[in-house]
């Protein structure tokens, strides 16, 4: 067995394992840790696939961003040994039920159909690439998703800030600055 | 890297991920536990756009840069649903989707 299967079948057992316990875990903090280990195994997978730079932004942006904002929300919101209470059994099961047989069916369908790759040569990525292609607007061009997507994040930023701000002091700095 | 390993490997592994996110999504009561199982969700479509990307059309970036639009969208969600949440532990000191009722006051 070659040492990139080994690897494989670290990593898929890692995400497997750890993304079931995410979400079955009654600890909060804990759900967010495994949830860590999940995408810190995942930007493995995409070393493995030959994307450096998807991995990079993987590792920095999942792992080192949303996990941490996550974990900040959780110590604002809840106390760090508080367990939850499940909810009813009923409830669960046929949650289970529902996950279950949809997974089934997706991978009966995934084994019995044939894909089939082109005969083209792989192309090499490379930073140099990626930048051309996301700012050219030649055929292979993604400037128009690029800027939607920078138009996206800016209205984001600005929505996260204006809701999450407390109310109270926006007034007061008014008054203030007349009195300057 | 990726030689030996079939690409059904990397699609079954994503519908894993995929449905104990959807697990998750349907059991969790707390908020913040739900907007991670929604992580778990678009982390795994992101594996199987660059597997697809890899195997069958290697000559061709769509797949790749398809993910990076996808975890701007998933970074710039947790933000907001993240104040949001913030807010709304503030209104009602709880983020028990059972006891957040109501819509304002």
């Amino acid at each position: 067995m070659a040492s990139n299967q080994i690897m494989f079948i670290l990593f898929a057992l890692m995400i497997s394992v750890f993304s079931v316990l995410t979400v079955t875990t009654r600890k909060i903090l804990r759900a967010a840790v495994f949830l860590l280990f999940v995408l810190v195994s995942t930007s493995g997978l995409y070393f493995m696939l030959n994307y450096q730079f998807m991995a990079a932004i993987q590792l920095t942006l999942y792992a080192g961003g949303i996990v941490v904002l996550i974990i900040f929300s959780i110590l604002l919101t809840s106390h760090i040994s508080q367990k939850f209470e499940t909810s009813g059994w009923k409830k669960n099961i046929f949650s289970a039920l529902a996950a279950i047989t949809g997974a089934i069916l997706s991978i009966v369908t995934i084994l019995d159909y044939s894909f089939s790759a082109t005969k083209e040569a792989a192309q090499e990525v490379d930073m140099h690439l990626i930048g051309r292609s996301l700012l050219s607007v030649d055929k292979d061009g993604y400037v128009l998703p690029f800027e939607v997507i920078s138009i996206l994040l800016l209205a984001a930023m600005i929505a996260a800030i204006v809701i999450a701000k407390k109310a109270g002091p926006a007034k007061t700095i008014l008054p203030k600055l007349n009195q300057e | 890297m990726s030689s030996g390993i079939p690409l059904q490997y990397f699609l079954i592994l994503a519908t894993i991920m995929f449905f104990a996110g959807v697990y998750g999504f349907l059991t969790r009561r707390n908020l913040i536990t739900i907007l991670m199982s929604v992580e778990l969700i678009l982390n795994s479509v992101n594996i199987n756009f660059l597997a697809f990307n890899r195997y069958l059309f290697p000559h061709k970036l769509e797949g790749m840069f398809f993910s990076i639009f996808v975890i701007a969208v998933a970074a710039s969600e947790a933000a907001v649903a993240i104040a949001i949440i913030i807010n709304i532990y503030r209104r009602f000191t709880t983020i028990n989707v059972e006891d957040v009722n109501e819509m304002k006051f």
